[in-house]
């Protein structure tokens, strides 16, 4: 058994003992951390297939923005994890013949049909992940890359008009009213009698 | 060298595995969120592998772009589930029964 091998072997393991502990585990908290690791092993397979960029974006993004969020929200949240668990050993045989019958079927259709690739050649030292995906991005795939960006912009918008709200009783600026105003409004000049010292 | 084959197969029982807690985490909405991550990086898997062994690099572009759609849905969802939370004081599934469905 060649390194690789021992690697992907190690990394799948570990990736599906972790995603079965995220559907499993009772506290939220635990199961955000099991998806982190998720991730991180399936970033480590990426790295097998030579795809560095998306394997550390990966990373970069969902462990260090994505799963950040999951925990804030889920610590954030007083949440009744007893009624939550309510129904959990009724839907299991469900679930477990459900997961049997989807997996079943897709790994028969994976083993029966032929692909028609050649092996894949190993690539130099000199070659870069990244530069040949960035060639795509900003040539080929240009008009939708823009779009993901306004993607990203809606969503922004959107997480926060939904949670913006305006309390009763905060005092706030109203620049409008500030930039509109004039000196007589607020300048008072005011003759003061001299008076003589005692 | 490991084949195609491998790591499709990993990519269907992450996805089966997510299939079932769907299934069976059906109240509690954190959670459902989670799988549904657990089903893209799934899709994701394959299609990295198939950018590998076709040996086109396209397929890595798409991963590229579900990685942003899905980064935008999750920041969504939770915000979505904020705001029940602070209107309804529940995120229990049971309980979201304002539409009687």
């Amino acid at each position: 058994m060649s390194f690789e091998q021992i690697l992907f072997y190690l990394f799948s393991t570990i990736l599906v003992l972790g995603a079965t502990a995220v559907v499993t585990v009772r506290n939220p908290v635990h199961a955000a951390m099991f998806l982190v690791l998720c991730f991180v092993t399936t970033s480590a397979l990426w790295l097998l297939l030579e795809a560095e960029f998306l394997a550390i974006t990966l990373v970069l993004v969902y462990v260090g923005a994505v799963m950040v969020l999951f925990l804030f929200v889920v610590m954030m949240l007083d949440i009744n994890i007893a009624r939550m668990r309510d129904g959990f050993a009724r839907y299991l045989p469900v679930g477990i013949v459900v997961a049997g019958v989807a997996i079943g079927t897709i790994v028969m259709a994976i083993w029966q049909t032929n692909f028609g690739h050649s092996d894949p050649v190993a690539r130099g030292a000199d070659y870069s992940n990244t530069r040949e995906l960035g060639e795509q991005l900003y040539t080929t795939y240009v008009y939708p890359f823009e779009l993901a960006s306004v993607v990203l912009l809606v969503a922004i918008v959107a997480a926060i008009a939904l949670t913006l709200r305006s309390r009763a009783g905060t005092r706030y600026q109203k620049i409008e009213e500030q930039v509109v105003v004039k000196k007589a409004d607020r300048l008072r000049i005011v003759q003061v009698e001299a008076e003589e010292r005692k | 060298m490991i084949p195609l084959s491998y790591y499709l197969t990993v990519g269907a029982i992450l996805f089966g595995i997510s299939m079932a807690g769907i299934f069976i985490n059906r109240k509690n909405i954190i959670i459902l969120l989670m799988c549904i991550e657990l089903m893209l990086l799934a899709v994701n898997i394959n299609f990295i592998a198939f950018s590998h062994y076709m040996g086109d690099i396209a397929g890595q572009v798409f991963v590229f772009f579900i990685l942003t759609v899905a980064a935008a849905e999750a920041a969504i969802g939770l915000a979505i589930l904020v705001v029940l939370f602070r209107n309804k004081r529940t995120i229990n599934v049971d309980d979201l029964d304002t539409l009687k469905g």
